[in-house]
């Protein structure tokens, strides 16, 4: 990263109202005087900045060390931030940390509460060092207090960036998984469903179920809710019309493995039971549906 | 357009084609309802294989051919129906309840020829 000098450095320090800025003090000036400061006694506000964090128990999915270790290179970057006001390098820092620490149970308010707790430790040694010469001071955290929030800002913009990209990943993810529509027979389809129903899957269920129907020209469709603990209203009337439709296109649909709560969701809505038809388990509903089929299951010898 | 009505042996079979006016529609029923007696047809094939929209009218006048055919004496089967055009007149509560449906044309006669050995 290149450390320019033009201009555009003093766009992060506005001049506090009737503070007059000395021609050798510009916001750029006060900046480099302040990172030569936050350089110097590195050891010892990282010292510092670690000693708040674990008293604030904040990351304590991590280890001393491993706090220490990050806080080292978050307290270079904070700095190298400061100094040549890029936030590019930070922002991929961000993201990085992000990346490695999501997977390990990080929340998103331990980052923000680790960035901010940086922002005030430096914030106190500076009140330190400048506490004789008040309009010093003053003009330093106008140079200082701009850039500090930006930096809190990007890195918790960053962090949760990446949180977001995972739960998009996962969706997606678990998208793909959830659908599959299984021929077990000539003529015989089932779908297995697990885990939770919402409107979108459920829609999603039915046209991969529709299709199925037609492509494999399926005369009986399975349809097994054991994994399924509960569904709303919404869902289990989705489930009769997809029960409904797929007799349209001339498919009987038998529903297995309904949860007390499910029977209880559909008596309440009021399902015409008629329309229905339900077997207790996924077995029950395979030898049903065989049945309806005209197979006979038959045992050519004992077992042995 | 008019839709041609088809006898095959004992069974009747109407195609529908894409796009069918309100005129046509009452039409077919009329055509159905008279002919079923007059050739002393068993049943009934609707085919709408080629319909990839179903309004409320067209599903309405569906079930009305099929009740009406019944009290004709003789069955209605629906076979072709999309499976979003399914979806659809499910969700606008046209679920056809009452009359037969099938795949495709093959299905419906299968379906048929089945219903006529276990009577005879």
């Amino acid at each position: 990263m290149s450390r320019s000098e033009n201009t555009s450095k003093d766009s992060g320090a506005r001049s506090h109202p009737g503070v007059e800025l000395g021609p050798s003090e510009a916001p750029s000036e006060l900046l480099r005087e302040l990172v030569a400061h936050l350089r110097q006694n590195r050891t010892q506000l990282r010292e510092e900045w670690v000693v708040r964090i674990t008293e604030t128990r904040l990351l304590t999915a991590m280890t001393k060390e491993e706090i220490f270790a990050e806080a080292t290179s978050v307290y270079d970057s904070y700095v190298e931030a400061l100094e040549t006001e890029a936030f590019e390098a930070l922002q991929a820092y961000a993201r990085n940390l992000s990346e490695r620490i999501i997977p390990r149970g990080v929340e998103t308010h331990e980052v923000v509460g680790i960035v901010l707790l940086l922002r005030d430790v430096l914030a106190r040694s500076l009140f330190a060092k400048y506490q004789t010469d008040f309009k010093k001071l003053n003009r330093i955290l106008d140079a200082y207090e701009p850039a500090a929030n930006r930096i809190a800002n990007t890195v918790a913009v960053g962090f949760v960036q990446e949180r977001e990209r995972v739960i998009r990943q996962q969706q997606e993810a678990i998208r793909e998984l959830s659908t599959p529509v299984l021929q077990v027979r000539e003529r015989l389809l089932i779908l297995p469903i697990i885990g939770v129903i919402d409107p979108q899957r459920a829609r999603q269920l039915t046209e991969q179920l529709l299709r199925g129907i037609r492509t494999n020209r399926a005369k009986v469709v399975v349809i097994d809710i054991t994994g399924v603990a509960a569904m709303d209203v919404t869902v289990a009337n989705h489930l009769v019309q997809t029960v409904e439709a797929s007799r349209l296109l001339g498919a009987t649909v038998i529903v297995t493995g309904l949860s007390p709560e499910i029977a209880q969701t559909l008596v309440t809505i009021g399902v015409d039971l008629g329309k229905m038809n339900t077997v207790g388990d996924l077995q029950g509903g395979i030898e049903q549906a065989e049945r309806l089929l005209g197979y006979k299951v038959v045992t050519l010898a004992e077992p042995r | 357009m008019e839709v041609p009505i088809l006898k095959q042996g004992e069974v009747l079979i109407a195609t529908f084609q894409a796009a069918l006016s309100d005129a046509d529609l009452n039409q077919l029923r009329m055509g159905l309802v008279q002919q079923v007696v007059k050739f002393r047809s068993r049943a009934v094939i609707v085919d709408v294989t080629a319909m990839d929209v179903m309004d409320s009218f067209a599903s309405r006048t569906l079930r009305e051919i099929a009740h009406m055919i019944r009290l004709r004496g003789a069955e209605t089967v629906i076979v072709g129906i999309q499976p979003e055009v399914a979806f659809a007149m499910v969700q606008l509560g046209l679920t056809l309840e009452g009359v037969a449906t099938a795949l495709d044309l093959e299905e419906g006669l299968a379906y048929l020829i089945q219903k006529f050995k276990n009577i005879d």
